[in-house]
């Protein structure tokens, strides 16, 4: 089919993530590595690949860069295609109006043109900040048979949980009758993930509808779901079961990682029949030295352990020299721990070098009180940073 | 000076029997990630070569397949590229025969393709030697002499029982080869051989493929270098990094294992400017459970870690059930060791499954071999 696609899918990838700190700050939150050798828009980007989504639009807006580096041409995801892929779509300046992405609806309704050329019955909006797997495909099944105008992905969540989300109150049919977003007192625990299947001629309607309302948030949650349940659309919940987890905050991006580890992990990426899929580089494989000592852990490419790791997530690169400690830990990429140092508790992102005999955070409750080292950040020799820190250039020099 | 680059794909299939009875050489798995035809292609690339000839002869399906499009070498290119040049075989020639068997009939053989090359040199390589050099410095070298030819050679012992392996090149203090000795027998001490891997000025290497032609010559070395020596200028440029040649089962066990010594990874993966690289598989992170033990063992991406591995080099996808012992192995793609088995001095191929409390032992000199798929 070179005229026209079923499906299209709009990824929300603008996400400024300002709840992950210095992790955040020279990169967007679908960027922010995760797992070992991913980053969030892996999972999503993944999903829609097996699901047979061909045609992806990724929304970007806050620091954009190494999220366009990231995605390149697609390649990686086998999404480098003659028609269809994936592209990046950055807010631009049109002929009448130059306008950033005012929010989530605008963000799609300023790319109305990108969805047209593929002429698709449904558009799959979803967002870049979520870890999970999911067949769209099945979704859209659903979306089909219930004849439905937009379906919305729900996950059951505890009755206190509810309160911090979006909640559908359906029938027993699945058919939702009320939205009610963040209430105190929940209905229903039908939590909405934000993924969200339309069929494209109403979505079109309603986001010409909203971009000309005065006063408009527009945003799906608070604008175009409302809207279109009060003019009476047919509206569904797709239930979903299954791991799904929102690692916009340090200790759930903390929790999701600790996720892969164990015999039997709550969320497996070593399940062949859904594979995730990532830019890998050229290293060479992992060393476990003589004294090396491993326990529940995922090692990636390129790392050397003379060490000790435990209950811990190691990306590509890392080096752990002898007699250091690392525990429940995330270490992202390109750093190097030197001989004698402990790190406990904490989150250490890409290139930065731990002198010796350092004392990097605080075990006592793991999760509890993590500490973050930045990016490319030289830690001295015997230095002792506590618990819950969040440590960047310039708090480091204050610190030294 | 713009470079093309030629890579033989078959050649020294003899020399490690069971690992090329489905494959070739150039395809054969090596230090956990890599195909040795990766080192050939890498050093290419890393020195600004990007128009690469691939010779193949037989079974090179598995060769294909890890090439693709070369895109994972950045070669999937417009102008240039890889190009995988598969047996050519006249029609009606009927002329079983006319596969070729040594280097100057597989060059005869693409003479069609050569008569097309317009780049000023050419850099040949075969598959088995195992390296990371900058070929820049030595097709600068070549240049700056003005050679017709120029080898690359190092400085290696050689014993008794080896010597008959390599092509050893006598040079003068200029460079200037003075004297090739193929594959002789018994030769103690400190020689310079060749690497297998040359620079050839284009003009000399199709005007002399032509005379090869007429004349109706087959030894690269005996009739295009030797009948020459005195007449052409043919150089030595000595190498001085990481070079393992693979002659045997025991040599291909011992240099996967010599991956062990750090130092032996710095001079091969670590060059900063010079990486290998290999076909991206997209495996998840090596997991180790609780109760795994690991030991000096270099270990790719996408394992399952359960039981206990020492001194062992393990591919992609392996997985060591509970209470698995792997000791001094080399565990190829895929292959799993169940819970209680113990394996030791084995080189596994692809998708071995050595079931639970099977016992296997090799030896270091005469490592146990375990052809593809197999399930013991």
């Amino acid at each position: 089919m070179y005229h026209k696609k079923e499906c299209v899918a709009m990824l929300l990838a603008g996400g400024q993530g300002s709840r992950l700190y210095t992790l955040t700050e020279k990169t967007a939150k679908p960027a922010v590595p995760f797992g070992g050798k991913y980053r969030i828009i892996d999972f999503p980007l993944s999903n829609c690949v097996n699901s047979g989504i061909d045609t992806v639009g990724v929304l970007t807006q806050y620091q954009p860069l190494e999220l366009n580096e990231y995605i390149g041409n697609g390649q990686a995801w086998d999404l480098d295609r003659t028609f269809g892929g994936v592209m990046v779509l950055p807010p631009y300046q049109g002929n009448k109006s130059a306008d950033w992405y005012k929010g989530t609806a605008n963000a799609i309704y300023q790319n109305l043109a990108f969805i047209d050329r593929y002429d698709p019955e449904y558009v799959l909006v979803l967002s870049g900040d979520h870890i999970y797997k999911m067949d769209y495909a099945a979704m859209l099944d659903f979306h089909k048979k219930t004849e439905a105008d937009c379906t919305i992905a729900v996950l059951n969540v505890t009755l206190e949980e509810a309160s911090r989300f979006g909640i559908m109150n359906t029938d027993d049919n699945g058919k939702i009758y009320e939205f009610e977003e963040k209430p105190a007192h929940p209905k229903s625990t039908k939590a909405s993930m934000g993924i969200y299947m339309f069929n494209y001629k109403k979505l079109k309607q309603y986001l010409i509808e909203d971009e000309n309302t005065e006063g408009s948030a527009n945003d799906f949650g608070k604008n175009i779901i409302p809207n279109m349940l009060a003019a009476g659309e047919s509206m569904y919940a797709y239930p979903f079961s299954g791991y799904w987890k929102d690692v916009g905050t340090v200790s759930s991006l903390w929790e999701a990682n600790m996720d892969l580890l164990g015999e039997n992990p709550v969320f497996n990426l070593h399940d062949r029949s859904w594979r995730i899929f990532s830019r890998t580089s050229a290293s060479p494989a992992q060393f476990i030295g003589e004294r090396g000592v491993i326990d529940n852990v995922l090692v990636s490419e390129g790392c050397e352990i003379m060490g000790t790791v435990k209950d811990s997530v190691l990306f590509n690169g890392v080096t752990v020299e002898e007699g250091a400690t690392v525990t429940n830990s995330v270490v992202m990429g390109g750093v190097t721990i030197k001989a004698g140092t402990t790190v406990n508790n904490v989150i250490i992102a890409e290139n930065t070098t731990v002198g010796a005999n350092a004392t990097i955070g605080d075990g006592t409750k793991p999760g509890d009180n993590i500490t973050i080292l930045g990016s490319d950040l030289s830690i001295p020799d015997g230095m002792v940073i506590g618990g819950g820190l969040l440590v960047n250039a310039e708090k480091l020099n204050e610190l030294v | 000076m713009s470079t093309t680059g030629i890579i033989f794909s078959n050649l020294h299939d003899m020399s490690i029997a069971d690992l090329t009875r489905k494959r070739t050489m150039a395809s054969v798995p090596f230090g956990c990630r890599y195909r040795l035809i990766d080192f050939a292609l890498s050093n290419m690339v890393n020195s600004g070569i990007s128009d690469i000839n691939v010779i193949t002869h037989n079974n090179y399906r598995s060769l294909m397949d890890h090439l693709g499009s070369g895109k994972d070498w950045d070669l999937a290119r417009r102008t240039g590229g890889l190009k995988v040049l598969p047996p050519f075989i006249t029609a009606y020639s009927n002329d079983a025969s006319a596969l070729y068997t040594s280097r100057l009939e597989a060059l005869k053989s693409i003479q069609g393709v050569v008569a097309g090359i317009t780049a000023d040199t050419v850099v040949l390589s075969d598959c088995d030697a195992i390296c990371n050099i900058d070929l820049r410095k030595l097709i600068e070298y070549h240049n700056a002499e003005d050679a017709d030819v120029t080898y690359a050679v190092k400085t290696v012992p050689l014993t008794a029982a080896t010597s008959e392996h390599y092509n050893i090149v006598s040079s003068d203090e200029n460079g200037n080869i003075t004297d090739i000795i193929a594959h002789k027998k018994g030769v103690e001490g400190n020689f310079d051989v060749s690497i297998n891997i040359w620079v050839f000025k284009r003009q000399y290497l199709q005007s002399s493929l032509l005379d090869a032609a007429a004349h109706g010559y087959t030894s690269f070395t005996h009739d295009i270098i030797g009948r020459s020596l005195t007449k052409q200028t043919f150089k030595a440029y000595r190498y001085d990094g990481f070079y393992a040649n693979i002659t045997s089962m025991a040599d291909y066990y011992a240099i996967n294992m010599s991956l062990l010594d750090p130092k032996n990874r710095e001079a091969l993966f670590k060059i900063k400017e010079r990486p290998i690289y290999t076909k991206v598989r997209n495996s998840a992170p090596t997991k180790y459970v609780d109760g795994a033990t690991v030991k000096n063992s270099l270990i790719a991406d996408g394992c399952v870690i359960e039981g206990t591995v020492e001194n062992s080099i393990l591919f992609r996808g392996v997985r060591v059930g509970k209470n698995a012992v792997v000791k001094n192995a080399i565990l190829f793609q895929d292959t799993q060791i169940l819970s209680g088995a113990f394996v030791n001095c084995v080189i596994a191929d692809k998708n071995v499954v050595v079931r639970n409390d099977v016992m296997l032992s090799g030896h270091p000199t005469m490592p146990l071999y375990i052809e593809k798929s197999k399930m013991i």
